[in-house]
């Protein structure tokens, strides 16, 4: 496989499986318990790339201390009630200071 | 659109939560493009196959995953499949898009490529179709021009943008998903288990499977939503 029919394959592709999801027959989501599991799906993956994206660089688990640290403060700002965007500033912020200080 | 609009009408389009959330959500992540055409340009993809994959992928992990396997001189069709497995949770997303949406034809088709992360962030935090469309469509044109605009910067100034890392940046991806997924996680029972369960699945499945495989692993934690303990939760009242 050339480099471009990679791009090309990864492209359609990645819409034709967006167009399938909503284009899914109404009758397969009158079910409840699809219905149930499809509210909760994008839970689920939304909280798997909170925590993989934190902490795991490729196959490896990585505790790096500076996005931990901004996380954390993301966390605080979030319980303060900070703005959506404030509380990506603030994390974003903590890590930087954090890692010029070396910390990791 | 085939009248005017006066101004005072935009004004106040601009000031409705979903379109300002939107908004907020496609500059803060926007922004991520950057990072995506330095990274593939640095692996090996021309100025060209860059912006071509951000323009039609558009989802930003399928393409980091695609363009990492370029760099570590992997096989190109793994590479691809990698992005597709990792593209298949926007298939879970449209199906729960596809009735909160309620678009049918030519819009319909039109909206499947804005299907990702973010704005099925921001649809499931509105209350009310009207507020789920103003919220997805912002979140869909703001990022997919943010998202592509700079992919191209990106791209062409790989060399003069240095380590973004050095900014914090890598901590914006996830403080963007958990700030989107708070409201639903202040719920708590079993929004909350599902949560915990599906980010645990994904980091005990990490160091065991292809990257891109654990996210999709951690869609069985929406299992345990199917047990019927009684109250319905504030989003499944909602989305009646």
């Amino acid at each position: 496989m050339t480099l471009w029919a990679a791009v090309l394959v990864t492209g359609v592709g990645c819409y034709l499986l967006k167009y399938a999801g909503l284009s899914a027959p109404r009758a397969l989501l009158e079910h409840p318990l699809v219905r149930r599991f499809a509210l909760a799906v994008p839970v689920a993956l939304l909280a798997a790339l909170i925590a993989l994206q934190t902490v795991a660089d490729g196959n490896r688990l990585v505790l790096d201390l500076p996005r931990l640290g901004g996380m954390a403060a993301a966390v605080a700002a979030l319980l303060l009630r900070a703005p959506f965007l404030l509380v990506l500033v603030v994390a974003a912020a903590t890590t930087a200071v954090l890692r010029a200080l070396g910390a990791g | 659109m085939n009248r005017p609009v006066p101004l005072s009408a935009l004004t106040a389009l601009a000031r409705r939560p979903p379109v300002r959330d939107g908004f907020g959500v496609g500059l803060a992540v926007g922004f991520s493009g950057l990072a995506f055409g330095t990274t593939a340009v640095a692996s090996g993809l021309s100025v060209l196959q860059a912006c071509v994959l951000s323009l039609l992928t558009f989802t930003g992990a399928s393409q980091f995953a695609l363009v990492g396997v370029v760099a570590g001189g992997g096989n190109l069709v793994a590479g691809a499949v990698g992005a597709l497995l990792l593209g298949f949770r926007n298939t879970l997303y449209g199906l729960r898009l596809s009735e909160l949406l309620d678009w049918h034809g030519p819009r319909r088709a039109l909206a499947a490529h804005g299907v990702i992360d973010e704005t099925t962030a921001v649809a499931l935090a509105q209350r009310g179709r009207a507020d789920v469309r103003a919220g997805f469509t912002a979140t869909f044109a703001t990022l997919f021009t943010l998202w592509n605009a700079t992919t191209l910067v990106g791209a062409v100034a790989t060399e003069s943008i240095g380590d973004p890392d050095v900014f914090g940046l890598d901590a914006v991806g996830p403080a963007t998903f958990l700030a989107l997924l708070w409201p639903r996680l202040k719920e708590g029972g079993r929004t909350l288990v599902v949560a915990l369960l599906g980010a645990a699945i994904a980091l005990a499945a990490t160091p065991l499977l292809p990257p891109g495989a654990p996210v999709l692993l951690a869609s069985i934690a929406a299992l345990v939503a199917l047990g019927d303990d009684g109250e319905p939760t504030a989003s499944e009242r909602s989305a009646r």
